[in-house]
């Protein structure tokens, strides 16, 4: 085998003894379509041990095989989808049958009467979605802003790096937090001030009113909020730098200043990001559960104005009572809650997605 | 072997007094992407244990033409030949063959160097092991053969459980086209092998396919038309997916026979 | 002259806003970070990693969290253990597999979908599926819900990881007469695998803080669980539990847990960045 090798192999000796290809021009090629050895004329030494193999079809048979469990994994995505979508619908479907969309306006959460309605909680989680948003859009604007231009380059990687990690803290360590920290101090050294402030002025004081607790639609929004800066901040960042260096430097050519490049070039360049970003934040701001229980106080009641009294939402009535809840007419509800949940969150990620898509194809026409 | 007569019907791209044994015979070969057609009747006769060149301008079609040899392409479902092409008579394009055999019958080094993410010896006993089982032995005088063949053994031997990405660039090329020669195929086809490299690994590369040419019948497509000149045995110019003229290098680089050649050869287009 | 003293002025005061927006969401992550760390370092403690929960208004330091470290421990593996492969399987399919064809386009809108969907309906679906059908809350159940919470990060990191795999690779590999599969295992998906992992690691610490799915599922136990039948402990809904509880003692391994929670998450995705630098350069 050696012998044979270094002949083959060539040290010294300067022609390989086989030639394969001469060798092959002597097989008819109906040798090779059939599927036998493609090296039928080697030496013995060489064909003992390395025979090509014959027709490859357990390879054949392992594509398939491998193909159809991939796709199969592939499909369940979309079957976990439709399995979420039905298991509400069934779910809920005594609710649906007894309230109709009645549900959705109707003030009441009554598991002794069995008089079931979704305005509560449905006012809640849209209340403090929109006090997350308000306080998070400006200020992850902000944050893209400076990590895309105003960061030296060194502080850029870890500032960066320390806003997703905070993407990263899970919900439950905010709620704690909100709970235990935040909502003390708020109500010490927000609330009780502009209590003290707005005493007697009609609407103000209405807005500031309830139990110096802490808690509430307020503490909520706020450690929303908190919890969405970093997501939207990140997704900011990320369409910011799409935008093509040579558009900025052609407006920096003009004399123009970084913010007149970013309110006016940037941005408009990259706003159905920007939105889609924004979206994408509303999106975890309307299904997040524990930021939200720990904080919101949990009280069905819809008649204070005070941004500081107890509230619902549908997450943490969830959260409370599913678990616990008597099958029947207040589990349904409760799924129908959790539908209403599943639609609005669904139609808000959707658009956020096509939004982030179009950039996307957008930016491949561009370049 | 005799040539078809119709080989050259539709271009007088060929001088009509050469004749040499076809190790590859493309007929009316056309090419499409989509509905784009990349590849116009392409007819031509690669002769056997010979450097064959295909040069010609960005987009002419000449690394589809390469591609369509291992039928490379069927990996987009966009992209469409048709046409023959025979390897010793045989259509490879309706072959009802596995891709793979033809594959592992015609090897192919890519632009950049490929090497898989393991270490050197597994990147050639890869390929070896999907067509025969060798013991360990068989397979490190296999690998070390190959190593040998494309003159990079002296530089491995004794880094061989390192992995292939370690390499410079100009070794890693080699080291895929150990690759491709350790599972001893007929035709190597090299698609602008050297287009990464710098000018030394270049040469290292270009006194390799001088070697290869002894076993193997060689295809390389490149852009550089001193590479053309200095490793190929025959031409093949390409524009706009046409096979404008094919001939012997030195008669294609002194005196070509048409006028579209002579303007890109010597640089007045192109 | 005063328009450009006006532009000047107005950029430096945008400026200063960003800075400011920049300030004002470190000081909240230093802030949860400091609290985090003060509280939870108090309650740390031999008996909180060995002892099992304690009854309410026992003295501070007596009893632990080893069930529900254990619980949650288990249920974050197995979860792992089923939605990694699946996720893995999928990503193949979008990255490899005509990944311009209805299908892989349907499936990766839905998969972005199920990526920020709210992990309480997750829970509701699970519940829906297995505790309904199996007559009790399990563990099984808890893992099945992270699991499908895992799926949709795994697919995405995947899926991303493989299209960065450079088209030659592939195509050498193919070259050489490899089979499909082979090309994908041996070759594309081992050139990924730091990347591929980064998303696991990703999903892991995703999940080690999931409450919401957890809640109807495998619920909360007092006690040890042997199995994954019934009603399995875990830190999330524990630490929901004891701090909401008026206990003192309890509110305080709350703290404990979540000091818990933070470290693993935290480490869990610096060394996936790490991972995932290392696999760019």
């Amino acid at each position: 085998m050696r012998g044979y090798f270094a002949r083959f192999v060539g040290d010294g000796v300067p022609t390989p003894i086989i030639r394969v290809p001469k060798t092959r021009g002597n097989i008819p090629p109906t040798a090779v379509m059939d599927g036998g050895p493609l090296f039928p004329v080697m030496s013995t030494a060489m064909s003992v041990s390395a025979a090509r193999r014959g027709p490859l079809l357990p390879n054949a048979l392992a594509d398939r095989l491998f193909g159809g469990v991939a796709r199969a994994a592939a499909l369940l995505t979309l079957a976990s989808l439709l399995g979420i979508i039905l298991s509400l619908v069934i779910g809920a479907w005594p609710a649906i049958r007894a309230f109709g969309p009645g549900f959705l306006t109707h003030n009441a959460w009554d598991p002794v009467r069995e008089d079931f309605g979704g305005l509560v909680m449905i006012y809640g989680t849209l209340m403090t979605s929109a006090i997350a948003l308000l306080i998070a859009t400006p200020v992850s604007f902000g944050i893209a802003l400076f990590l895309t231009e105003l960061a030296p380059a060194w502080l850029k990687r870890p500032l960066g790096t320390a806003i997703e990690l905070l993407a990263a803290v899970p919900s439950i360590v905010y709620g704690m937090w909100g709970l235990m920290v935040f909502g003390p101090v708020l109500a010490r050294y927000v609330q009780q001030p502009l209590q003290a402030l707005f005493a007697g002025t009609p609407v103000l004081g209405a807005l500031v009113s309830g139990p110096p607790v802490g808690i509430g639609i307020l503490s909520a929004g706020i450690i929303l909020s908190i919890m969405i800066i970093p997501f939207i901040a990140s997704v900011m960042r990320d369409v910011f730098e799409v935008t093509p260096p040579l558009l900025k430097e052609s407006a920096y050519g003009l004399g123009a200043t970084t913010w007149e490049v970013v309110w006016r070039i940037v941005l408009p360049y990259t706003k159905t990001g920007v939105l889609g970003g924004i979206m994408l934040g509303l999106g975890r701001a309307l299904g997040e559960t524990m930021a939200v229980t720990f904080v919101i106080g949990n009280m069905n009641q819809l008649g204070s104005p005070s941004l500081f009294e107890a509230a619902n939402s549908i997450t943490s009535a969830l959260a409370n009572e599913f678990a616990e809840a008597a099958p029947g007419l207040h589990q349904a509800s409760l799924i129908y809650l959790g539908l209403v949940l599943f639609l609005i969150t669904f139609t808000v990620l959707v658009f956020s997605r096509l939004l982030l898509l179009g950039l996307q194809r957008n930016e491949g026409r561009r370049t | 072997m005799t040539l078809p007569s119709d080989s050259f019907s539709t271009e007088e791209a060929l001088p009509a007094e050469e004749a040499f044994s076809a190790k590859l015979s493309i007929q009316d070969l056309n090419f499409y992407y989509g509905k784009f057609q990349a590849l116009n009747h392409i007819n031509l006769d690669i002769p056997a244990n010979c450097v064959t060149a295909f040069i010609g301008p960005s987009g002419c079609g000449k690394s589809t033409l390469l591609r369509t040899f291992n039928r490379m392409f069927e990996l987009y479902p966009e992209q469409r030949a048709v046409g023959r092409i025979l390897l010793d008579g045989e259509d490879l394009l309706a072959s009802r063959q596995d891709v793979a055999l033809i594959r592992a019958r015609i090897g192919m080094v890519f632009q950049k160097p490929t090497p898989f993410p393991m270490s050197i010896f597994d990147n050639i006993a890869f390929g070896v092991k999907l067509f025969e089982s060798l013991s360990r032995i068989d397979m490190e005088e296999r690998v070390e053969w190959a190593l040998k063949k494309a003159a990079l053994w002296d530089e491995v031997k004794d880094k061989l459980p390192q992995s292939g990405a370690s390499l410079s660039g100009g070794q890693q090329q080699r080291l895929c086209i150990a690759r491709c020669i350790a599972i001893r195929p007929e035709i190597l086809l090299l698609d602008e092998p050297c287009s990464a490299l710098d000018p030394i690994s270049t040469a290292r590369i270009e006194e390799l396919i001088a070697e290869l040419k002894a076993d193997y019948t060689v295809i390389i497509v490149t852009h550089n038309m001193q590479q053309a000149a200095r490793v190929s045995d025959y031409t093949a110019y390409m524009y706009l997916g046409d096979l404008v003229e094919f001939g012997e290098t030195g008669q294609m680089f002194f005196k070509p026979s048409r006028r579209e050649t002579e303007d890109y050869i010597t640089g007045r287009f192109g | 002259m005063a328009h450009f003293v006006r532009r000047k002025r107005l950029n430096r005061v945008a400026l200063t806003l960003a800075f400011a927006a920049m300030l004002f969401g470190m000081f909240w992550l230093a802030w949860i970070l400091w609290e985090t760390l003060r509280l939870g370092f108090e309650s740390l403690s031999l008996s909180f990693i060995t002892e099992n929960m304690p009854p309410p208004n026992e003295p501070l330091g007596a009893g632990g969290l080893a069930n529900a470290i254990w619980g949650s421990l288990t249920m974050v593996a197995l979860a792992t253990f089923i939605g990694a492969p699946v996720g893995i399987l999928s990503g193949i399919y979008l990255a490899e597999y005509d990944p311009r064809g209805w299908l892989a386009v349907t499936v990766r809108f839905v998969n972005d979908l199920l990526l920020s969907a709210p992990s309480i309906i997750i829970g509701l679906f699970v519940y829906a599926v297995m505790v309904v059908r199996m007559r009790q809350f399990s563990g099984w159940a808890g893992a099945v819900a992270l699991a499908l919470i895992v799926i949709p990060v795994v697919i995405r990191t995947t899926e991303n990881m493989l299209a960065l795999i450079p088209a030659g690779l592939r195509e050498a590999a193919y070259a050489l007469g490899t089979p499909k599969w082979k090309v994908i295992l041996r070759i594309t998906l081992a050139a990924a695998r730091a990347g591929v992992l980064t998303g696991v690691l990703l999903a892991v610490a995703r999940i080690s803080g999931e409450t919401a799915p957890l809640l109807f599922t495998a619920l909360n136990n007092q006690f040890w669980s042997t199995g994954l039948s019934g009603p399995t402990a875990n830190l999330p809904v524990t630490i929901l539990q004891f701090a909401m509880s008026p206990y003192e003692n309890w509110q305080h391994l709350a703290w404990g847990g979540v000091f818990l929670i933070t470290l693993i998450v935290l480490g869990l995705n610096v060394l996936a960045r790490t991972l995932s630098r290392k696999f760019s350069s």
